[in-house]
């Protein structure tokens, strides 16, 4: 299996905290993997320096070939990363069509992929003129989804997609995540919850203040609960 | 004159206001709503607006009108690019910081403001209007170019909200007003959405200038008073709502034209400020704001 991404080195500040410290690990094509750690160890900042949101002062994030350390953040998603931040942040104000529009506009997608989102989570297709602020947190959660599966991604960030939901939209977003990785499409999931990792992820990469300390198999995990308490403090 | 006619004139008058009123403060309001930048600076747009206006007027020779639409269309134009020129050089280097940027376009006001006086120097200068025809009502005359302002303000206000609400421009620039970040990580570049909506909020005072300065002449010091009245209007508005900054243009431009007439015109200031402070204790947010994310 060749490589999806690929990040190097990385060292990430907030103003003059570091907060990555040479952190390396890869993604490869049509896999789950999944970033378990702490609070505060560097998940999501990994996710958003994938996305360019916090620069990288040293180190290499390679899509493919494609470096993207040296692309404008707005660039970043034009090369085929999609991102689904922690707590969604979808435009509230905006319709759910509007929400879906801005995700087919990033890579001049058209009708063909909305349609295909849509069959993804047809509950959306009755909502299109809603307002999605007024949406409730589970499909707030597929439209977040949707917006990103918008741009027909090679690689997907998810950041907790399931926190907050209740368990049949926790199934509905493994569902989607499952099906997303039968069409080859390559995810980093940030999550908190150990059995929503060991159901639908392939490996496990953890974090720790910063580094990623070791990537091991699912199966390894399901063998060893030990590194889930090592890491992450919980059984 | 009898009341009712007195009325009339006193509201049309109030309309013309407001009509300029609306134009200049949706500029204002979309600077704020779309980068978070109170743009101190904006009535200085506004100003080199008008001075421009008599400038290109006064190169043309022939009938008045070929100056005055050229100046409404070149004007805007050059005060768009004064507007790029500030935000690239100014805005930009300070990330847009909302204390930072109030200092900046304080500067830049003075900048603008002491260019203007020493090129153009500190005379009154008119702009002929493009047609004097006057429209004859019963109890009086008045000026159509007058009532022609309300009906390009109506026109290009409502041109605006059919490029938010209706256009992939629009959808792009109300994206960057709710969470530039997410913008980004949609593609959105939105370094050049900001650069856009700060020339095309100082090109709506730059149209607002050369439509009222036949009626009220270009001097240098003119940005001060719309940009108060402005500030007023977005406040009681709602900051970056167009609905509301139109709503409150009128209720301002009326109350200011009525009141002035019957009364005077610092009691209309007053009435306007009063209704300002019970805005911001009992509704902060503006009559049409939503609540600050």
């Amino acid at each position: 299996m060749s490589d999806a991404l690929t990040i190097s080195g990385l060292n990430c500040f907030y103003g003059e905290v570091q907060v990555l410290h040479g952190l390396s690990l890869t993604l490869k094509k049509g896999e789950v993997l999944c970033l378990l750690g702490r609070n505060g160890a560097g998940k999501t900042t990994t996710l958003k320096a994938i996305m360019g949101l916090v620069p990288a002062r040293a180190g290499s994030i390679k899509l493919g070939e494609r470096q993207l350390t040296t692309l404008a953040a707005h660039d970043v998603p034009k090369a085929g990363v999609a991102y689904v931040p922690q707590g969604r942040r979808l435009f509230a104000e905006m319709t759910v069509a509007e929400n879906i529009e801005i995700g087919l506009m990033t890579r001049a997608k058209g009708k063909a992929t909305r349609d295909a989102v849509l069959d993804l989570f047809p509950l959306l297709r009755d909502r299109l003129g809603q307002r999605s602020g007024t949406l409730s947190g589970g499909e707030q959660q597929m439209l977040a989804m949707a917006r990103a599966l918008c741009l027909e991604p090679e690689v997907l960030l998810l950041d907790e997609p399931t926190e907050g939901l209740m368990p049949s939209m926790i199934a509905k977003i493994r569902e989607t995540v499952a099906k997303l990785r039968e069409r080859g499409v390559s995810t980093i999931l940030v999550e908190q919850r150990v059995d929503a990792v060991l159901s639908v992820a392939d490996r496990v990469t953890f974090i720790e203040n910063g580094r990623a300390r070791e990537t091991v198999s699912v199966e390894a995990l399901r063998a060893d609960p030990a590194f889930v308490q090592r890491y992450v403090g919980v059984g | 004159m009898a009341f009712g006619p007195h009325l009339l004139l006193a509201a049309l008058e109030g309309l013309v206001t407001s009509a300029v009123l609306a134009l200049m403060a949706l500029g204002l309001s979309l600077v704020f709503g779309v980068m978070r930048v109170v743009n101190v600076a904006h009535g200085e747009f506004f100003m080199l607006g008008a001075v421009l206006a008599w400038w290109i007027a006064s190169l043309v020779t022939g009938h008045p009108a070929i100056g005055f639409l050229l100046a409404l269309v070149i004007s805007p134009l050059i005060v768009g690019a004064v507007a790029l020129v500030a935000e690239r050089l100014v805005l930009r280097r300070l990330n847009y910081n909302p204390e930072a940027t109030i200092v900046a376009t304080i500067g830049m006001l003075y900048i603008i403001q002491q260019l203007a006086l020493t090129f153009y120097g500190p005379q009154a200068r008119p702009v002929d209007a493009p047609f004097t025809y006057r429209i004859l009502f019963p109890w009086f005359g008045y000026s159509g170019y007058k009532l022609s302002i309300i009906a390009a303000s109506i026109v290009l206000l409502t041109a605006t909200w059919f490029v938010l609400t209706r256009t992939k421009i629009g959808l792009v620039m109300r994206a960057t007003q709710y969470d530039s970040e997410t913008a980004q990580a949609f593609g959105i570049p939105v370094d050049r959405v900001y650069a856009g909506v700060f020339a095309l909020g100082a090109m709506l005072a730059a149209i607002a200038a050369v439509l009222i300065v036949p009626i009220t002449q270009a001097h240098y010091l003119m940005g001060m008073d719309p940009l108060l009245l402005s500030f007023i209007v977005v406040i009681i508005g709602g900051l970056g709502s167009l609905r509301g900054t139109v709503v409150a243009a009128v209720l301002i431009g009326l109350s200011d034209g009525i009141i002035s007439a019957f009364f005077s015109p610092t009691l209309a200031k007053i009435i306007a400020t009063l209704l300002v402070a019970m805005v911001l204790v009992f509704r902060p947010q503006g009559l049409f704001g939503t609540a600050s994310r």
